[in-house]
């Protein structure tokens, strides 16, 4: 926020560059083909394949659509293991089927080695011959890997506005969660690497609390104001007394990675290893708004993100405290020679932050998973949105987050989603490089 | 000055002198919607003590590092030593023979006050990567640089501290530190940024004999400064800013009587507000 | 477990390779960080790149020459390709960058489509076998030590007395070149680029060279490290990897020249006897917790030190005081 300037259109002119270049340049409508008929597979089916219970197992069975009737591909190569281990494999014999003993429950990678398809199969989508995730809980848990033609490209304009959609939902909280980490930057100069940890803070209170009963909208009512309350603490317990000691920017940014990595770990031994998800996240069905597929929970989300995104922008803009905090960003000495109390700033700019960062936290895990973790994995997306916009622009934050949200959503749709993220920081170095102050960066001045 | 070079020279803004080191034509620095630097026509004659004055918010500060590379203008074109150099980098700068010191001063804390002087010597062999690695090809040149370091240090009273950290010394010392350093690197033009800001009255004194000694050396010093009485005992030409703009030039003595100095002094001093010296 | 061979455990990884390699890794990091002041938060990205040298060299059937040659010319390109158009930026840019850079380059490696170079996510392996990292071993078989925990294979002893052979020699180099003018002129970038390019150094190609030879450095590293593993695989070369050789080059001493060195093996037995240690006296912990616990020590211990002993263990308070600006 080091220098307020009128939007001019042709920023936004770089914006929509670059969302066109990503638009399809003609959205084919086709039909998918039913691609599951005749493939459907079931326990009983799967015992009788066996020729007996299947014991601790994952099991499975290829099948494909060729020329409208199911086939099966014999000689497949499935593999099972658990984290570095293979725990075993197996080959599919001619009716496609595949058991594989494990050693109990737990979370598994079931992979097809693609090399062992005969000619004429081939996996849906060619990022899934690894399912990574495959949780036993029951001793036995079917394995389902997708095979025929692979329809990307041939999706409809619905799927394009959806996965749009998708990707400005993923930016609104992104920008939810990053414009406090831009506040701080603007008012101390601090990259605080450790906010990772206040997004992961908020999501893990909101779930303790609505796990032990408390109504979902409350515990995140209680969430926020914790978080908030916890950047407070931050400010009071550790920055507050680092600014005082003079110490350098770099240092106190090593100190936020000590923090984030000591927070991080803790959460871990609080919260346990595993992702969990949100009562308030179960059973979502996504119906029809125009071309827009979309869930109730999307739709709360966007709207309270851009509802939070409005209320801050007025605090800015209209306040006599926003005033305050754009002139302690501008111009410390400046600000603290007119009258305005810059520690009392800071740490109000603090607790914005906390809160914010929590509430990011929580509609995070409402969209995905709530993980002890979850905010590191969002961190670098974090920082991409906050130097997209410029860095310490509030602002430049919010639009670098919808940028970064929406090419990294549509970015899936033409290349390896495996890459997504890869385009989304690919964008964050080109802009820099077109423009190193950010999209709504004011220009570096020396002296 | 027994024969001074600029005796015939007429006391107005932008006038021509007849040897310039520095000679600026249509500068100009906005920000936003302000013009923070708009200056049409100026020369900086060589081998003169010229000074640049102005109230808060005058400009003087960006124009200065502007003409020293440390800013980029919106328009405008000036030559140093009769090369054009807008655009050109400090460090490019430095090298043709323009140094310049800062404000807030800007000695390097964790290196010893030695190193701080070594550090600014031109040409170092040693500076490149490779032959930095082989020490007979630089320890020769590092002689000799010790060397001149140790007369300037003597010079400005700072030999005992050779081998302290620099940012053990007084605020005084750094100044002279800076001055001192900025010699090591054989400049034509010496700019110093308020050079006197935040010194005491002894010190001031002492300070301003090393400027007069500069010139009496043969360089040309520009500087910035604030504070009129420093600036009517030593400087052979005033230069005064206001809002951007050079609205008067001349002798001290000719400064010290132009109305429209006085005004642009009073002008903003009176009512006492503050206004934002925009950096 | 006994409380001498937690200790003579916890010796043996920080004398081991894990010191070494690490020590090697910081070397690169402490000459970009701690005698430069680049905030180089994706040097992780660097070591990856000597490793997949190796790795990819292994892959192809090539020498182990060249895959050092791949791996630290890649290094220097990423580098370049980094350093120039960040360099001429604020310090907040360089690390947003390299922390993103580094991260990329992770995905890029991982992902399915990337498997005929880099092995995707199960990696390459095999490579002490095809690139003879072992074959000139002259140990012969057999343990060496003290005891019964300090102990080495003829292996270990090959990978060690290789890791901190070149640990010496770069440190040397280092050495000498922090002490030349050059070495100067990254001091005086460290403390206030503004003066030194107002006193015509140029300030970007210093800071470049700098940044090109700590990456090389980190990549010899990187190399070292898939050497000794004998395979290659995405999941190593993380963020935290990173952050864990910022803690190794502040707990030595930043800008020091031996401050990497006694910084990693410092490190490494702090971290190996607490880990002893928690084995020790919880029992009933978890691998992953008993990890996560050691971990947060880490970051805790990270903070605490930068606070109260930023200077680490070789740097001098003096010098530390000196630095508050």
């Amino acid at each position: 926020m080091s220098h307020h300037r009128p939007l001019r259109p042709w920023r936004f002119a770089l914006v929509l560059l670059v969302l066109v270049a990503l638009w399809p340049a003609a959205a084919r409508a086709q039909e998918g083909d039913d691609a599951d008929a005749g493939c459907a597979f079931t326990k009983r089916e799967a015992i009788e394949a066996n020729g007996g219970p299947l014991g601790s197992a994952i099991w499975g069975r290829l099948c494909q659509v060729r020329e409208g009737k199911p086939s099966y591909p014999e000689g497949v190569e499935i593999t099972v293991s658990q984290g570095e281990e293979e725990v075993g494999s197996a080959t599919t014999g001619a009716d496609g089927v595949f058991v594989i003993e494990i050693p109990g429950n737990g979370t598994y990678e079931v992979s097809l080695d693609v090399e062992t398809l005969p000619k004429g199969f081939s996996l849906t989508d060619a990022d899934r011959s690894t399912l990574g995730n495959v949780r036993v809980n029951l001793g036995d848990q079917q394995a389902a890997f997708r095979l025929g033609e692979d329809t990307r490209g041939q999706r409809d304009f619905s799927d394009y506005a959806t996965t749009f959609a998708k990707g400005l939902r993923l930016g609104l909280i992104i920008a939810v969660a990053a414009v406090g980490l831009s506040l701080v930057y603007g008012v101390t100069g601090l990259i605080n690497f450790a906010h990772a940890e206040l997004v992961t803070f908020g999501a893990i209170v909101a779930f303790a609390l609505s796990d032990a009963g408390v109504p979902f909208w409350l515990a995140v009512a209680l969430a926020v104001v914790a978080g908030g309350a916890l950047g407070l603490a931050n400010d009071r317990l550790l920055w507050r007394p680092l600014r005082r000691r003079n110490m350098a920017l770099i240092s106190q940014m090593v100190v936020s990675i000590g923090l984030s990595i000591a927070a991080r770990n803790i959460f871990q031994i609080v919260f346990g290893p595993n992702s969990r998800r949100y009562v308030a996240a179960a059973g979502q069905r996504e119906s029809a708004y125009g071309p827009f597929r979309l869930t109730t929970n999307d739709l709360l989300i966007m709207g309270i993100s851009v509802a939070v995104l409005v209320a801050l922008t007025v605090l800015l803009r209209r306040t006599r405290l926003g005033t305050a905090i754009r002139a302690t960003a501008d111009n410390q000495d400046l600000a603290a020679s007119s009258g305005i109390a810059v520690d009392r700033i800071i740490s109000i700019v603090w607790i914005i932050c906390g809160a914010l960062a929590a509430l990011g936290g929580i509609l995070y895990g409402l969209s995905v998973t709530v993980k002890y973790d979850m905010g590191f994995i969002l961190l670098l997306s974090l920082f991409a949105a906050v130097v997209l916009g410029g860095l310490g622009n509030a602002y430049g934050a919010v639009l670098g987050a919808i940028v970064i949200g929406v090419v990294q959503e549509m970015s899936g749709l033409f290349i390896d989603t495996a890459y997504k993220f890869v385009v989304a920081l690919l964008v964050l170095i080109l802009v820099l490089l077109i423009r190193p102050q950010g999209i709504l960066g004011s220009r570096e001045r020396f002296g | 000055m027994a024969d001074d070079p600029l005796a015939s020279v007429e006391p107005r803004a932008g006038v021509p002198k007849p040897d310039p080191i520095l000679v600026v034509d249509g500068v100009q620095r906005r920000y936003g919607g302000l013009v923070a630097v708009d200056v049409d026509h100026l020369e900086v004659q060589r081998g003169v003590i010229t000074s640049l004055i102005g109230p808060n918010g005058a400009g003087k500060t960006t124009f200065f590092n502007l003409l020293c590379g440390f800013d980029k203008p919106d328009a405008g074109r000036w030559t140093f030593r009769g090369d054009h150099v807008e655009g050109t980098s400090p460090h490019v700068l430095a090298r043709k023979g323009m140094v310049r010191t800062f404000q807030l001063t800007k000695t390097l804390g964790r290196m010893t006050v030695l190193d701080n002087m070594l550090l600014a010597g031109r040409d170092q062999r040693g500076e490149s990567a490779v032959r930095g690695l082989v020490r007979g090809t630089w320890k020769g040149q590092e002689a000799e640089l010790e060397a001149k370091a140790h007369d300037l240090l003597v010079r400005f009273k700072l030999d005992a501290k050779a081998g302290d950290y620099a940012a053990g010394l007084s605020g005084g010392q750094r100044k002279l530190l800076e001055m001192a350093r900025a010699l090591m690197t054989d400049p034509a033009l010496v700019m110093l940024d308020e050079p006197m800001a935040g010194v005491n009255p002894a010190l001031t004194q002492s300070l301003l004999g090393h400027v007069t000694a500069l010139r009496d050396e043969g360089m040309s010093v520009l500087f910035v400064e604030h504070d009129m009485d420093v600036i009517m005992t030593i400087s052979d030409w005033v230069v005064c800013m206001a809002e951007g703009r050079v609205i008067a030039e001349g002798r001290p003595a000719d400064i010290a009587g132009n109305a429209e100095v006085i005004e642009a002094y009073l002008g903003i001093d009176h009512g006492g507000s503050v206004s934002g010296e925009i950096r | 477990m006994s409380w001498i061979s937690v200790f003579a455990l916890a010796l043996q990884t920080a004398v081991g390779f894990q010191g070494a390699s690490y020590a090697l890794a910081a070397t690169g990091l402490n000459l970009q960080f701690g005698y430069t002041g680049l905030s180089n938060f994706g040097h992780v990205g660097f070591l990856m790149m000597g490793a997949y040298g190796m790795a990819i060299a292994s892959d192809r059937g090539w020498s182990i020459w060249v895959g050092l040659a791949l791996g630290i010319g890649a290094a220097v390109l990423l580098g370049l390709a980094l350093g120039i158009p960040t360099l001429r930026l604020r310090a907040d840019y360089l690390s947003v960058v390299t922390i993103a850079t580094a991260e990329i380059l992770r995905l890029v490696a991982n992902a399915r489509p990337s498997a005929p170079v880099t092995g995707a996510s199960r990696g390459i392996g095999g490579l002490s076998e095809s690139l003879g990292f072992f074959r000139p071993n002259f140990f012969p078989e057999g343990k060496y030590g003290i005891g019964n925990s300090f102990l080495f294979s003829s292996r270990q002893l090959w990978s060690m007395v290789v890791a901190w052979s070149c640990v010496l020699v770069v440190t040397l180099l280092v050495r000498a070149w922090v002490r030349s003018p050059w070495g100067r002129v990254l001091r005086a970038i460290r403390e206030d680029e503004d003066a030194a390019r107002a006193l015509g150094k140029n300030v970007v190609v210093f800071k470049l060279q700098s940044f090109v030879i700590g990456g090389s450095i980190g990549a010899l590293a990187g190399a070292l490290i898939a050497l000794d593993a004998g395979s290659v695989n995405p999941g190593r070369w993380i963020a935290p990897l990173t952050f864990a050789l910022y803690t190794v080059v502040i707990l030595g001493g930043a800008g020091t020249v031996w401050g990497p060195v006694v910084g990693a093996v410092t490190y490494w037995f702090l971290l190996d006897f607490v880990d002893g240690a928690l084995n020790n006296l919880w029992f009933d912990v978890s691998d992953t917790t008993a990890g996560a616990v050691r971990l947060a020590l880490m970051g805790v211990g990270l903070m605490l030190l930068m606070i109260y002993r930023p200077q680490g263990i070789l740097g001098s308070k003096e010098e530390m005081l000196a630095s508050g600006r």
